[in-house]
């Protein structure tokens, strides 16, 4: 039987990227088409928790892998052990989430796989050997339906896509693997964390953003993201001014986001912007420029000043949870 | 120091990208076309480093004659010499990796810096192809800790740091939750991120001195590189559109549309 074989990724703290559980998903969505079952790698430090919470996602095997030299993701480490084993169990597909591990990652694997590669899928089509893969093109104004014909195909999808696969099905067998190491011309010197109590932009329900209207201050931003549980986000100018860290920028070129609610909050709506957020369920607008882009893709526009109506709709929402 | 940069020709990022009626392609009518601009922070990166450390930078860019215009510009911006890889139709991610890995044996330059993905394919693949497939140390998604409004970005300083003895170089990452610093032993490949630099603008003698300098001609034949694409794009189509959203009066009117029609609050 062919086999889809799914990278995990394992956060700083230890714990399973979500991602990872829409990529899994994603994994069992094509092994349906293409006639295939779900294979999952782990690679960490240790042995760790997190193959417990894999074996029960509805897949066929999970394999881990343990080694000190692990513990730091670096693609020239990591690229030998994953297309290494993908040879070994004679994987058809390869594939992992669009995090920046999986766009850093992936590619490198492809190559060493001889495997050409779709990025950001959003949905697979056909059935067999025939099965084709959607992506966005020009920034999301383009969707192209792409067929690749190497023996092996690898893939990131885009998580927003795929709903994540629950835990508690029948249990997959773990099976831990010697990793096939290479000496890597690459040193990990250092990471440093953003910390952020919020959840992860292109993880959270509900997403607030602040463009060149808040003038840098994202107080309100931020407050009203914490009354609704939400990810603060922020337009590219935001970022580039250095008023906010670069890893909040929403867009074509920063984190792409399908929230359930997206409030984006004195973003005039360049095109670059919208195609990071056109894709969420609802989205609002709320800005001064009544003549502002961003209100031909919101389905609520408030015609305001931010600084007097953010108050206003935080107080509102925390009223109705009263 | 060498360093090889790239160029794509894509389309002007603000120019407004429409499917023909076949999905065959997009609407070439009336686009115009600029060099990648993650490619245009490379060429930006690439003349930083040769400033503070000497040596050349060598621009590459793949297609037909119309992506002289490409390289004419990175070389007013003040690249010294050009590569003009001849190839018209299609290719794909694993053609062009291929082509720059031949290039880069060719020239043996200590670095390649090229965007992280062009603007057209967003594919976001060809620097990790490239690095796999010449065997080099690999930091993709370049970024630099201080601002774009910075003292650092004002002096024009370089964001990757070369070590002492021209061995290393160090890259700040833009990755989730935070940056990433790896050391990276040279020669290697690195892609650039949005916020490693703001690109110089050509002047008037940066433009005419360009005219003069030289590109040299190769193709894929003289590269000895198949480029018959593995990824084949059967189909495009426009995404669906938004339906068309409505002005709210005040935030009680948003309050309760957001909770009995949207039902998201």
């Amino acid at each position: 039987m062919p086999i889809v074989l799914i990278v995990a990724e394992q956060q700083p703290d230890g714990n399973l990227r979500k991602a990872t559980l829409n990529a899994v998903s994603a994994g069992r969505t094509l092994a349906e088409k293409a006639g295939a079952e779900v294979h999952v790698v782990l690679l960490s430090k240790e042995p760790s928790k997190v193959s417990e919470e894999l074996k029960g996602l509805g897949v066929k095997a999970v394999h881990t892998a343990g080694a000190p030299e692990l513990e730091h993701y670096l693609a020239e480490v990591y690229t030998p052990v994953i297309a290494g084993l993908a040879q070994e169990l004679k994987a058809d597909y390869v594939g992992m989430a669009s995090t920046a591990m999986g766009k850093d990652l992936m590619p490198r694997v492809a190559a060493r796989l001889k495997a050409a590669m779709a990025t950001d899928v959003m949905a697979f089509n056909g059935s067999g050997a025939e099965v084709t893969f959607s992506r966005p093109m020009w920034a999301g104004n383009v969707f192209a339906e792409v067929k690749l014909t190497t023996p092996v195909k690898a893939f990131t999808v885009r998580a927003t896509e795929f709903p994540a696969a629950q835990g508690g099905q029948a249990a997959a067998e773990v099976k831990s693997f010697t990793p096939k190491l290479e000496p890597s011309k690459t040193k990990f010197v250092d990471f440093k964390e953003v910390k952020s109590a919020r959840p992860e932009l292109t993880e959270a329900r509900v997403v607030v953003s602040g463009g060149r209207g808040t003038k840098g201050d994202f107080k309100e931003i931020e407050a009203l993201a914490d009354e609704l549980g939400a990810a603060v986000g922020a337009s590219r100018a935001v970022c580039d001014a250095g008023w906010v860290p670069n890893d909040l920028q929403v867009g074509q070129t920063g984190k792409v986001v399908a929230p359930q609610l997206y409030i984006a909050a004195g973003i005039s709506g360049a095109i670059q912007h919208l195609a990071g957020m056109k894709s969420s369920k609802t989205i609002v607008a709320i800005n001064k420029d009544p003549e502002a882009p961003i209100f031909q893709v919101a389905d609520y526009g408030l015609v305001a000043d931010l600084f007097k109506v953010l108050p206003e709709l935080r107080q509102a929402l925390h009223k109705l949870k009263e | 120091m060498k360093i090889l940069v790239t160029a794509k020709r894509v389309e002007d990022p603000e120019s407004k990208i429409k499917v023909k009626p076949d999905g065959s392609g997009i609407v070439q009518e009336g686009l115009k076309y600029k060099i990648n601009p993650f490619d245009e922070i490379a060429v930006e990166e690439g003349l930083r480093l040769v400033a503070k450390h000497g040596g050349e930078v060598v621009v590459v860019s793949i297609g037909g004659k119309e992506v002289q215009e490409q390289l004419r510009h990175a070389l007013a911006m003040g690249a010294h010499r050009a590569v003009w890889v001849n190839h018209t139709g299609p290719l794909d991610q694993l053609g062009i990796a291929g082509l720059l890995q031949k290039v880069a044996e060719k020239e043996k330059p200590d670095m390649v810096v090229l965007g992280k993905q062009s603007i057209d394919d967003d594919q976001n693949q060809v620097g990790q192809y490239l690095a796999e497939f010449l065997g080099w140390s690999q930091a993709t998604f370049a970024s630099k800790v201080e601002s774009l409004e910075s003292e650092q970005e004002k002096n024009k300083a370089p964001a990757l740091v070369v070590g002492a003895d021209n061995k290393t170089v160090r890259v700040v990452r833009e990755v989730d939750n935070g940056l990433a610093t790896l050391e990276c032993s040279l020669p290697a490949v690195v892609t650039t991120d949005l916020r490693l630099n703001l690109p110089r603008y050509a002047s008037l003698p940066g433009i005419m001195k360009a005219k003069s300098k030289p590109i040299e001609e190769l193709t894929p034949e003289k590269l000895a590189v198949d480029v018959t694409p593995k990824i084949q794009v059967l189909k495009m189509s426009s995404p669906p559109p938004r339906k068309a959203g409505i002005k709210v009066p005040d935030v009680a009117a948003l309050v309760d549309k957001l909770r009995n029609e949207a039902k998201v609050v």
